[in-house]
């Protein structure tokens, strides 16, 4: 069997990795149709190219499906509970860089810290009889983060795209959610809390901790290592 | 190993035992409503609680304990006094510690009573420490009660002691709280800036989102109130400080507290209910001079004892949750009563870290 190495299947982030690859003398490449996820790797013999979701491949490195896989640290934090036993994290990649934040509403200008949150979280319950709801699609680092910050009388609502807009729609009060730039936020009347991000992420290459290895993936991976960390 | 039916046989027998002490025996249903459970914990729950749902009732839960059914029925239609038992599975979600048991038998004594809170409470520990005897459990109390007689009687404004009466239950939040009603940590700059302009502040950008202008402006009224009024005084501070550090024997520690009690005097009528459970503990039989009492007991459980906190350690396994727990909740059977309310007060025992304590000693 070969070693599995699981990529982002679409997009910017696909076409980075490539090229981060490519620069430590790793070539990878897609099969002609763009249609078919399939596709290989030259540079190093007995690789495997896998192609995914970004949002899959944490799942398959805990699963032990791919050896190496390529995702933000956001998805590996939110999606594998004590992801330091399952994973290793090898390389940070220097592209994809994006902070897990919190946003209110600009007219919100008494609201700058954590503090001001659950104070205004526990006058809003008061007041409209429901909790204060956060959109995200990171419920347990978001969760986490707020709990050991000590913010009650809030509640997470669900999210998988658009989140910036469920302010302005009355489906929440605020957001958790990616941001490089800031500039969605900015058009939908959103600040971010002056509470630290809950997260920095990036894209990271990482080893799955429970796949099992044969002596010919542990010979590919040792050259693929080396070849990435530049000591071949 | 430990085998289910092992630890069925053992909480049947348990159960047994208090519906001799006059329990009515209850059986609430695996599933719980979610809507109730969130409101009352909030969105800790999830992370605590296994949750499902289907289309037609909704998000439900896998009961994380029979507290919550257990009062909700007995507002319901429960007569006066009363006292309950029930025994089975709860279920708690792990996510970080994969040695701690998700799945778990409770054996549980609720009582129901206007009448003698003391005696109440007296006769679930009595219960609880009879069950366990033999085990050579350390038993640890304490009295949420008395920490927020302490907030209450403390001097500074209502809406400073709701804040901090709102976080008995998250220790560092209230710590941070603390500082910053008394002066120790400095007014954040962007709170400062906030406060330093006059007149109406919002209505400059566009109002997005269900909270108002109105709302908005409530606040700041209120911060700016906040900020003219004085901060907790040194020697509150400081007798407070000392009251949540109190951990001594049962007749020290009241000791401790009537001396504490002098810089506040709104905690006197809390020890003196403390005086009058020790005296009916001690009636049933509880070493109470051997008891250790503990002020900040029971503040990291869940967000519901209000009174009386207990719970059995074994000394030789710090690993091992307590065996045996429980406290007082008026507060609960309040929010939950829709109006209506009675003292309660419970203890649940866990059949299957008995029986692994009594393996290992034989």
């Amino acid at each position: 069997m070969s070693l599995k190495l699981g990529v982002p299947s679409k997009g910017r982030l696909m076409e980075k990795t490539f090229k981060w690859f490519e620069k430590r003398g790793v070539t990878l490449s897609r099969s002609a149709s763009d249609r078919e996820y399939a596709g290989h790797v030259d540079g190093v013999e007995g690789v495997d190219l896998v192609l995914l979701s970004a949002g899959e491949i944490p799942r398959e490195l805990a699963a032990g499906r791919i050896h190496l896989g390529v995702t933000g640290t956001d998805l590996v934090h939110e999606k594998l509970p004590r992801w330091e036993q399952q994973v290793e994290q090898i390389e940070v990649m220097g592209f994809g860089q994006a902070d897990l934040i919190l946003a209110v509403p600009q007219s919100w200008i008494d609201v700058d810290t954590l503090d001001d949150l659950d104070a205004v979280a526990a006058a809003f319950r008061k007041r409209h009889g429901h909790r204060l709801r956060i959109a995200t699609k990171y419920h347990r680092l978001v969760r986490e983060f707020l709990t050991d910050g000590g913010v009650a009388d809030y509640q997470l609502v669900d999210s998988q795209g658009a989140t910036e807009g469920t302010v302005k729609n009355e489906t929440a009060e605020m957001v958790a959610d990616i941001t490089s730039t800031g500039e969605t936020l900015r058009a939908n009347h959103l600040k971010i809390l002056n509470a630290g991000p809950v997260l920095k992420s990036q894209a990271t290459l990482w080893r799955s901790r429970v796949a099992a290895v044969s002596a010919e993936e542990k010979l590919a991976l040792k050259q693929m290592l080396a070849l990435l960390r530049g000591e071949a | 190993m430990l085998n289910s039916s092992e630890i069925r046989a053992r909480a049947a027998k348990l159960q047994a035992g208090f519906e001799e002490a006059g329990a009515l025996v209850v059986d609430p249903p695996l599933l719980q409503p979610a809507g109730l459970l969130l409101d009352l914990y909030g969105e800790d729950i999830r992370a605590r609680a296994y949750v499902t749902s289907d289309g037609l009732r909704g998000e439900q839960m896998l009961r994380p304990d029979f507290t919550v059914p257990v009062v909700q029925m007995h507002m319901h239609e429960g007569a006066e006094p009363a006292r309950y038992t029930y025994a089975g599975e709860v279920f708690r979600r792990q996510e970080q510690d994969p040695d701690r048991a998700n799945e778990y038998v409770q054996v549980g004594y609720e009582i129901f009573d206007r009448d003698n809170s003391s005696a109440a409470d007296a006769e679930v520990f009595a219960l609880m420490a009879k069950a366990v005897s033999g085990l050579n459990l350390r038993a640890a109390t304490g009295d949420i009660g008395i920490l927020m007689a302490a907030v209450l009687g403390l001097n500074t404004s209502d809406r400073r002691k709701a804040a901090l009466m709102r976080h008995i239950w998250r220790p560092r939040r209230f710590r941070a709280l603390l500082d910053r009603f008394s002066g120790r940590t400095p007014v954040p700059a962007a709170r400062q800036a906030l406060l330093s302009t006059d007149g109406a502040l919002t209505g400059a950008g566009p109002e997005v989102g269900k909270r108002s202008r109105s709302e908005i402006d409530e606040r700041i009224e209120a911060l700016r109130a906040d900020a003219t009024s004085a901060v907790i005084a040194e020697n509150e501070l400081l007798a407070l400080e000392a009251l949540m550090s109190v951990r001594e024997t049962v007749p020290y520690a009241l000791e401790q507290m009537r001396d504490i009690a002098v810089d506040l005097p709104a905690i006197s009528p809390a020890l003196n209910r403390l005086e009058t459970r020790s005296a009916a503990l001690a009636a049933r039989g509880v070493d109470v001079e051997n008891l250790d009492f503990e002020a900040s007991y029971g503040r990291t459980s869940m967000e519901y004892y209000d009174g009386f906190v207990f719970g059995f350690y074994a000394e030789t396994r710090p690993d091992l949750p307590p065996i045996a727990s429980g406290g007082r909740y008026d507060a609960l059977t309040r929010q939950l009563g829709q109006g209506a309310e009675i003292p309660a007060v419970g203890g649940v025992l866990r059949p299957d870290l008995m029986l692994i304590l009594e393996e290992a000693s034989s």
